[in-house]
């Protein structure tokens, strides 16, 4: 998917995390993680971000993340919510 | 696959964009939790609410608690996109806002259907309900009650609706044509009648009272917007030792008649005729819910 322009998504809040994403022409993902359970969580995290980038095609972006605690339910919504902005594109794609 | 006939002494909202919560949602003990994509959540939030929401329900286990969806009213352009995350996502039931007709029911039912269809879910999985937040809204709760297969209950809407009758909320008396409307429409129908929130959580004793209240009237269940109100609902919903008491005694008479082959049974040199019968069994059903639900929480 390309992205147009920089978006953000989700909040600072407690078990939420907040996405932002700056759009690249090369260089492709440079993820910037910061998290309130870093240590246990960490990898786990920006595995979830890189994945959904990946399944959304999204090649080359800088992705800023600061993190307070959230489900991979939470990152991965908040991850798509992000790229669609950026895209601002609509078409979402909902599976059973 | 939603359950027609269910226990729902309390429907817990959920803002839809509010990963804390939604992550709790089910260590409260309501019996249904209902995310919501409408009121709570801000215009330039519905998409990451939807995705929210959509993930959520795709991922998290919420046990044996009714899941529900307020999604927003089709005619304000998001409650279709709504519809194509929620019911791909297996939501039990939907919840429609601000219904004004039975038109508004079959409109959202046939988006669902299409849906189901499209996804190769079967169709009729999903089940509605319909809330009720208008003056014609509740002088059509009857057909809006009959419209649909799929609706579990009908509810009302209490803070569209008094504002549309150019009142406020009170104690009450404000909303008693609309919640006896509702509640005969609900029983005509067979579905379930839901109250409205109360929204002054820190008033324990005027929600005890309204809770009570609803209860004699005939509603299921009420609406909640706080964790804190399940406890107190759940309590006035369960039935006193003394009735306990009375409708065992009742089966009892009941059972001892058959045994002895006679059609007529009664307690205490009075006849029980076969109302009494069914409130008494609906009395003892409602217990044993509460109580399996409730402890199975503890």
């Amino acid at each position: 998917m390309e992205l147009k322009t920089n978006s953000t998504a989700g909040t600072m809040e407690s078990s939420d995390i907040m996405i932002m994403l700056e759009p690249r022409t090369e260089g492709g993902i440079e993820l910037e993680l910061t998290s309130s359970v870093m240590q246990q969580f960490g990898k786990q995290i920006r595995k979830v971000i890189l994945d959904t980038l990946q399944e959304y095609d999204v090649q080359n972006a800088k992705v800023e993340a600061v993190d307070k605690g959230a489900l991979d339910c939470t990152v991965r919504a908040r991850t798509v919510a992000a790229i669609y902005r950026a895209a601002q594109r609509s078409d979402y794609r909902w599976e059973v | 696959m939603y359950i027609k006939d269910r226990l729902r002494r309390s429907m817990m909202f959920i803002p839809g964009n509010n990963p804390g919560m939604i992550r709790d949602a089910n260590i409260y003990g309501a019996d249904s939790i209902m995310f919501d994509l409408e009121d709570s959540v801000a215009y330039t939030e519905k998409d990451a609410a939807r995705l929210l929401v959509y993930n959520a329900l795709k991922t998290l286990n919420f046990g044996r608690k009714e899941t529900v969806v307020r999604i927003n009213d089709l005619s304000s352009g998001l409650g279709a996109a709504d519809l194509e995350a929620v019911v791909r996502a297996g939501v039990q039931v939907v919840r429609l806002p601000k219904t004004d007709s039975a038109q508004d029911v079959i409109d959202c039912e046939r988006e669902i259907e299409r849906i189901e269809k499209e996804a190769g879910i079967p169709v009729g999985t999903t089940g509605m309900m319909a809330a009720i937040e208008s003056a014609n809204g509740v002088l059509n709760a009857a057909s809006i009650a009959k419209a649909s297969d799929r609706l579990i209950g009908i509810a009302l809407g209490a803070e569209d609706y008094v504002t549309d009758l150019k009142t406020t909320r009170s104690d009450g008396i404000e909303l008693l044509f609309a919640r006896s409307m509702i509640l005969n429409a609900a029983r005509a129908a067979g579905i379930a009648a839901l109250d409205t929130v109360y929204s002054d959580v820190n008033n324990e004793e005027g929600f005890i009272a309204e809770a009570t209240i609803i209860k004699k009237l005939g509603f299921d269940g009420k609406s909640i917007i706080n964790p804190r109100q399940i406890e107190p609902l759940h309590k006035v919903f369960m039935p006193s030792e003394k009735d306990l008491n009375k409708a065992r005694a009742i089966m009892d008479a009941i059972a001892e008649a058959n045994a002895r082959g006679s059609g007529v049974a009664s307690l205490k040199g009075k006849m029980i005729d076969k109302p009494v019968v069914i409130r008494a069994q609906r009395l003892l059903d409602l217990y044993e819910a509460g109580r399996r639900i409730d402890e199975v929480e503890d």
